[in-house]
């Protein structure tokens, strides 16, 4: 007998899953501490403390200054990368670039986390990272050169201790686990080598991966100075964040053995605390440790994208109220740290961070073949120096082809 | 000199790359106090402990990425694969990271690790124990393969792959783990990713790599008692592969056999077979014929001795291109 328990249609196996999933879901969401200083009215609250691992951990010796000039910084890396989100989508939209990101939404958790890294950190971003880029000193426009095509990387790592961008998910965890090893090792050899750590960046979608699994157990056999940053915007392109996980994601670095906290991602001045804690914590021996930025991809995937196929108008309308920027420029305004002057000088700086920036793409110069061929192998290889030389005569024979035109 | 097996020689070798820098290190599965499946690194954890020869946790994936971000930091990591069929779980760190880390960067980075996977069949074992993937890795731009097949190349060729600054696949033979050979630690070393001709001849050229050379030279002995005088070349490198090499010697001997474990289906020898028409073709007296596994998963190991390569085959193939 073919069992009545076999739903009849399909929408059925949707609703019994999507039941499931948000009972198990509420249950498990209360079962975490969010971490929060800055409400979305803009008031500032005073604790920040959590309990991880039945230990109760007090942040705020974390917070960095709450003064005018250190949250006016924060407000105006948050303001000009969302512009440059802005404008990157309007010249993906005008053709410029092949593809974009956005970041929108994310401002928080990004700027929050990238400046509390120090100089000698070494973060691993995955594809969105715009935000952390900025406050490792890259230049917006080169982060553009990877979506304008004209290469795969854009800047030196070495030199702004920012990884490349990754696009296959999640491999770069482990190689942000392998760098801390490193950092270790040279540690153990050169005590006076300032103490540093790295900074693994992933996504809700990625956290599936078995390369994050793999990096979570490699950092906690080894005790590896590795700090894995979560943002979970909720979504990874149309699926939520349900189907990727049972238990809140800070929840799962339980199952390693090293602290997993949550931080509203939307919330700058605690996303720093936090990270910076984490940071110190990993740097002085103590190991790795999982954030998750609770937070929301206000804007679409990627340009390639059509969120309006799967996601509930009112979802939108639940976020909107705890943007990272409102809540900020609140909190400036009404505690007087901040006036219409500061904000109408960053928007003309803003804007003209976008003009220069559109020249910038729009004179991008295109490598020519000679450097692909350059750059495959770091040790002279036949096959490679063969196929060049083939190219060039190649090419050459149109050049004489024009000549006797 | 000294006679050792090539598994005591790769031990040997790693030895020195070990004693020589120390941001030299190598970690896998069992390598540490059992010295690995295959002792290959026995005694190596005793001697220059574990942070230098490093029991990892059990994950593909997770040794070749964590040596990937060590080799960003200025290490030099070998990863032991403990089998062939087990380095698919870190196929995607190898193929879409680590050989590609150079380009992606415009050449700023270097990913200088190195990758060790006893490979191939004849060890009567079971399934994932006795594949040959090495075309896999050689179709990926950005990596290099090697395949030693005597204790001298096992030596300088395992310290080669080290200090490449490229990535390097080293596939050992491991039925030729036991093979027992002289050992120079004081000749110089040579050009890796070049091959050997190992005996000279003059009616055909045999190309094998790793544990098929034993194989390809006692066809060409068995071979002269017919009266024919077939050369053999050691590839040694898979990638590149020494081209040269082969077509001066098919340009000389007219006939060429390619022989490799792995099955023949897209294989190494299809792509030696290529290169050598476009070179050579009017040098050739038949065309070049390859030897090797079937198009099948690598089948049990009761009925193994079917599926490999041996002497008859070549000898088979040799009768072909005779015939033409
Ligand atoms: C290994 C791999 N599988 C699939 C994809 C295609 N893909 C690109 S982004 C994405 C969703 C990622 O979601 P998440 O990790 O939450 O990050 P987000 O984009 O939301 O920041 C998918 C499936 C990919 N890039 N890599």
């Amino acid at each position: 007998m073919s069992g009545s328990r076999v739903p009849a249609a399909e929408f059925e196996v949707e609703e019994v899953l999507r039941a499931a999933h948000s009972a198990i879901g509420e249950q498990r969401e209360a079962s975490v501490d969010m971490l929060q200083v800055l409400a979305p009215d803009g008031t500032m609250a005073g604790g920040l403390t959590a309990e991880i691992d039945g230990e109760m951990i007090d942040f705020s010796p974390y917070l960095a200054a709450t003064d005018a000039a250190h949250l006016c910084s924060l407000y105006r890396d948050m303001f000009l990368i969302r512009r440059f989100d802005q404008e990157s989508t309007a010249l993906q939209r005008q053709g410029q670039l092949a593809l974009w990101v956005p970041l929108t939404g994310q401002e928080a958790a990004q700027i929050g986390s990238g400046r509390a890294l120090q100089p000698q950190d070494y973060a691993f971003p995955t594809y969105r990272e715009h935000g952390v880029a900025l406050t490792r000193g890259v230049e917006p426009a080169e982060i553009l050169r990877l979506f304008r095509g004209v290469t795969n990387g854009g800047w030196d790592p070495r030199e702004r201790n920012f990884h490349l961008y990754t696009l296959v998910l999640a491999a770069q965890s482990l190689h942000a686990v392998g760098y801390a090893m490193g950092i270790q090792r040279d540690q153990l050899a050169d005590p006076s080598l300032p103490e540093a750590a790295s900074v693994a960046y992933f996504g809700d979608g990625a956290s599936s991966e078995g390369d994050i699994h793999e990096s979570m157990v490699f950092a906690a056999s080894f005790n590896a100075p590795v700090v894995f940053f979560c943002q979970n915007n909720q979504w990874a392109i149309s699926v939520p964040a349900a189907v990727q996980t049972r238990v809140p994601l800070a929840r799962r670095a339980e199952g390693y053995g090293f602290p997993g906290v949550r931080v509203d991602g939307n919330d700058v001045v605690a996303v720093e605390a936090v990270t910076r804690w984490a940071l110190d914590h990993a740097r002085s021996g103590k190991g790795p440790v999982l954030i998750e930025a609770y937070t929301y991809r206000m804007s679409a995937h990627t340009t390639a994208d059509d969120p309006t196929k799967y996601r509930l108008s009112g979802d939108e309308q639940e976020w909107q109220p705890r943007d990272p920027l409102v809540r900020l420029e609140a909190h400036l305004r009404t505690q007087g740290l901040a006036d219409d002057a500061f904000f109408d000088e960053l928007t003309a700086e803003a804007r003209s961070m976008a003009t220069a920036l559109r020249d910038a793409v729009l004179s991008m110069t295109v490598p020519d073949m000679e450097s692909r061929f350059a750059s495959v192998y770091a040790e002279p290889h036949p096959l490679v120096q063969e196929e060049l030389r083939f190219f060039q005569q190649y090419e050459a024979g149109f050049v004489d082809e024009g000549k006797h035109d | 000199m000294a006679t050792m097996t090539i598994a005591k020689a790769i031990n040997e070798g790693l030895r020195a790359s070990l004693t020589q820098d120390p941001r030299t290190l190598l970690m896998g599965e069992d390598i540490g106090e059992l010295g690995g499946v295959y002792r290959v690194t026995d005694g190596l954890k005793r001697d220059f402990g574990a942070m230098r020869v490093v029991d990892s946790p059990l994950a593909e994936s997770g040794i070749i990425g964590t040596a990937i971000g060590l080799a960003l930091r200025g290490y030099r990591p070998v990863c032991e694969i403990q089998f062939d069929g087990f380095v698919f779980p870190g196929f995607n760190q190898i193929t879409t990271q680590l050989a590609k880390l150079r380009t992606r960067s415009d050449g700023m980075l270097s990913a200088p690790v190195v990758i060790r996977i006893p490979y191939g069949g004849g060890i009567g074992s079971v399934e994932h124990h006795s594949e040959s993937p090495e075309a896999l890795f050689a179709h990926t731009a950005g990596l290099r393969i090697i395949t030693p097949s005597n204790p001298q190349d096992a030596y300088w060729m395992i310290q080669q792959a080290v200090s490449c600054e490229d990535p390097v696949i080293v596939f050992e033979p491991k039925r030729r783990y036991w093979l027992k050979g002289e050992v120079d630690t004081s000749a110089p070393a040579g050009d890796p990713f070049s091959a050997h001709v190992l005996r000279a001849g003059t009616d055909a050229t045999i190309v094998a790599y790793g544990p098929l050379v034993p194989v390809a030279l006692a066809a060409a002995a068995a071979a002269e008692e017919d009266g024919r005088s077939v050369e053999v070349i050691d590839l040694r490198s898979i990638s590149p592969i020494d081209f040269d090499t082969v077509t001066e010697s098919v340009t000389r001997t007219g006939r060429l056999i390619v022989a490799h474990e792995a099955p023949t289906f897209g294989g190494i020898g299809g792509e030696i077979a290529a290169r050598i028409s476009e070179r050579a073709f009017l040098s050739l007296e038949a065309p070049v014929i390859r030897v090797g596994g079937f198009h099948m998963p690598y089948p049990v190991a009761r009925v193994e001795e079917h599926y490999l390569p041996d002497i008859d085959r070549i000898l088979e193939a040799l009768d072909r291109a005779f015939a033409y």
